[in-house]
């Protein structure tokens, strides 16, 4: 019933991979209800991104592409979101959680009268009776959800609906006129990166993890050359990022990044609840911790009771010589 | 200049929080509550901007009068008064608080209204957003640094691939992330100032506030629990595994 209205992100003009994980959400949700689902594009300079979206079965692609969108503010998007849902007829409006939907959804939810659910994990029952469920407690308590408004917005957690494959045919895309209106209430002024040749640590499929027991930053750099072995993305504990070490971009946790990588190693970290909520969805955890009562242990495959300093090095020497390298 | 902060009270974040055998919600014999950690970093951010620009803080709590113990600890920070709208926490979903907030927002006319970016509890990191829409305001969420000049409040952002700083005119909506600050602890005279301080009750009723929901939680159960593994003795020894057991490597 009714049109699921898929949000896509973009980043420097380019698609976000995580954009395919809430195609698979639409698709789970338009098949359990029989509706169907659109995805919608807005930035500038981001036409050719429709194209790329047009083999995934969507009934359309629409594409905002105006100079006025080129950065990214709450407002005037989640109007456009708005104004782009009333004119495909959708009903419904969801995208993979990250810092953008986070910030954009629920403004779009208000704007449209919908109630909204946050961090869908899976999507139970059908027809009328779908209901959504939803950690809370970070993680420690699955919910049930139901939406009682007719309408209803939805940010998805990647990490639990799969990378939607192609599905063959052709999507129309389609460029829609919509236009921010001037607005003197709020200015972007400044984006500063945080520069990685690393993988992305929400995509990467091996992740290293350091936590207050590397002590600083030379300490934190032991992680380097396990990371450029494993081609690992590098991750961290909010201790880590309140004390200066690594970027806020890298914390792993409840309110940070949801990971599922395939493999997990957590070095110095003691596994606070906090933390767990981010990454207890890995397939593989490897835990290093010179406490062996460290709670990080109790979830995890394969702990090694040992100083970090002593046990990493060794590591990256036995991994090399496995890999002959 | 007048500032709104949310004061919400949230169970312990670090207790362990289990689901009653019937699913109808969670434990809550022996639990302690607090108040929100996010809701400290906004109260502490607004504490001291006021003490920086003069005015007047105002601490908001919607629950029971149980809650009004975190709201006396939002006072203890600093905070010059308080207000309460009594309905109970399992009445609402976030739509309604931030239906309840906007109503308070319009009663009270503040230049900044300051939130924490996310309840702990629920994990929603709804409520400042929806508030900013109900209200056609500007928003700022996820504050790592919060600046007033000129009108405006410069705002640096903690968002994926870095930090963002953006610029929104008052009044504003703000939602605190953890590098904001670090909140004062209310020292004993504060503690006792607070308990005098005024604190006024209002109703969703009173308001004007309908409190249908529009997303109910039906059920609450245990996530699946991760079994723990081995424990390894050498660096060798977790190779060998991670090659030949997990195929990790
Ligand atoms: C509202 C709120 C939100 C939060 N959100 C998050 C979040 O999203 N993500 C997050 O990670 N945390 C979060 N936290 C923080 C969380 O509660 C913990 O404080 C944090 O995860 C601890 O980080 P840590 O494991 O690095 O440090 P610690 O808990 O201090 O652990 C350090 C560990 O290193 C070990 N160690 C020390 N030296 C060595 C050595 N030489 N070799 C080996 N091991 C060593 C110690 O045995 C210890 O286990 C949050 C907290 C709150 C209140
Ligand atoms: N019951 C409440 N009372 C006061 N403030 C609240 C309440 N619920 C949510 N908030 C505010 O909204 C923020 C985001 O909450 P949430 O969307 O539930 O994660 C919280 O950090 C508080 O600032």
């Amino acid at each position: 019933m009714g049109t699921i209205l898929v949000i896509a992100e973009t980043f420097g003009g380019k698609l976000r991979k995580s954009t395919l994980n809430a195609i698979t959400f639409a698709r789970t949700l338009s098949g359990k209800t029989g509706g169907d689902f659109a995805i919608g594009i807005i930035g500038s300079g981001i036409a050719a991104v429709g194209g790329e979206l047009a083999g995934y079965g969507a009934k359309g692609v629409y594409v905002i592409d105006n100079p006025g969108f080129a950065s990214y503010l709450a407002a005037p998007y989640a109007k456009a979101v708005v104004a782009l849902a009333d004119q495909v007829g959708a009903t419904q409006v969801a995208a993979t959680s990250s810092t953008f939907s986070r910030d954009l959804l629920p403004r779009v939810a208000a704007r449209m009268g919908a109630g909204m659910v946050s961090e869908v994990v899976a999507v139970v029952g059908d027809g009328a009776g779908v209901k959504f469920q939803r950690p809370m407690w970070a993680g420690n308590v699955l919910a049930t959800v139901e939406v009682k408004s007719p309408k209803a917005v939805f940010s998805v957690r990647g990490t639990e609906f799969d990378a939607a494959g192609p599905s063959g045919g052709a999507s129309p895309v389609q460029t829609v006129a919509i236009a921010p209106d001037a607005d003197a209430n709020q200015r972007y002024v400044k984006f500063e990166p945080v520069v990685s040749s690393r993988p992305d640590l929400a995509e990467a499929s091996v992740v290293v993890a350091g936590g207050r027991g590397l002590k600083d930053k030379a300490g934190f750099a032991i992680l380097d050359p396990l990371a450029d072995l494993l081609k690992a993305a590098i991750g961290g504990t909010r201790a880590v990022v309140d004390a200066g070490i690594a970027p806020n971009d890298l914390q792993i946790g409840q309110t940070g990044k949801v990971i599922a990588p395939n493999l997990y190693i957590g070095v110095a970290l003691s596994g606070a609840i906090q933390h767990l909520a981010g990454m207890k969805a890995s397939k593989t955890i490897v835990a290093i911790n010179k406490d062996p009562e460290a709670p990080i242990f109790s979830i995890s495959d394969y702990g090694l009771v040992a100083d970090a300093f002593k046990a990493v090095p060794e590591l990256i020497e036995e991994i090399r010589k496995l890999k002959g390298a | 200049m007048k500032i709104l902060v949310t004061a919400k009270r949230v169970t312990d974040p670090d207790a362990k929080i289990r689901v009653k055998p019937d699913g109808t919600g969670i434990e809550t014999a022996g639990l302690e509550y607090k108040l929100n950690p996010f809701c400290e970093n906004a109260i502490e951010a607004a504490v001291s901007l006021i003490e920086k620009h003069t005015g007047e803080v105002v601490a908001v709590t919607i629950g029971n009068a149980d809650v009004e113990q975190n709201l006396r600890a939002a006072l203890a920070m600093g905070c010059d008064r308080g207000i309460r709208v009594d309905i109970a926490d399992d009445q609402l979903d976030s739509d309604l608080a931030a239906r309840i907030l906007a109503k308070v927002y319009e009663a009270e006319k503040p230049d900044l209204f300051l939130f924490g970016k996310q309840a702990v509890d629920g994990d929603s990191n709804q409520v400042t957003q929806l508030v900013a829409e109900y209200l056609d305001l500007p928003q700022a969420c996820f504050a790592s640094s919060i600046t007033i000049e000129n009108g405006e409040a410069v705002v640096l952002r903690e968002v994926d691939g870095g930090l963002e700083t953006i610029a929104v005119k008052l009044p504003a909506v703000i939602s605190a992330d953890l590098r904001l600050n670090t909140p004062r602890l209310p020292t004993l005279p504060n503690v006792l100032k607070a308990k005098r301080k005024p604190l006024q009750v209002l109703t969703p009723a009173a308001l004007g506030v309908d409190t249908a929901l529009k997303v109910a939680t039906v059920a609450y159960e245990a996530p699946p629990q991760r079994k723990g593994g081995i424990k390894v003795k050498t660096v060798q020894e977790l190779v060998e595994k991670l090659r030949n057991e997990a195929k990790a490597l």
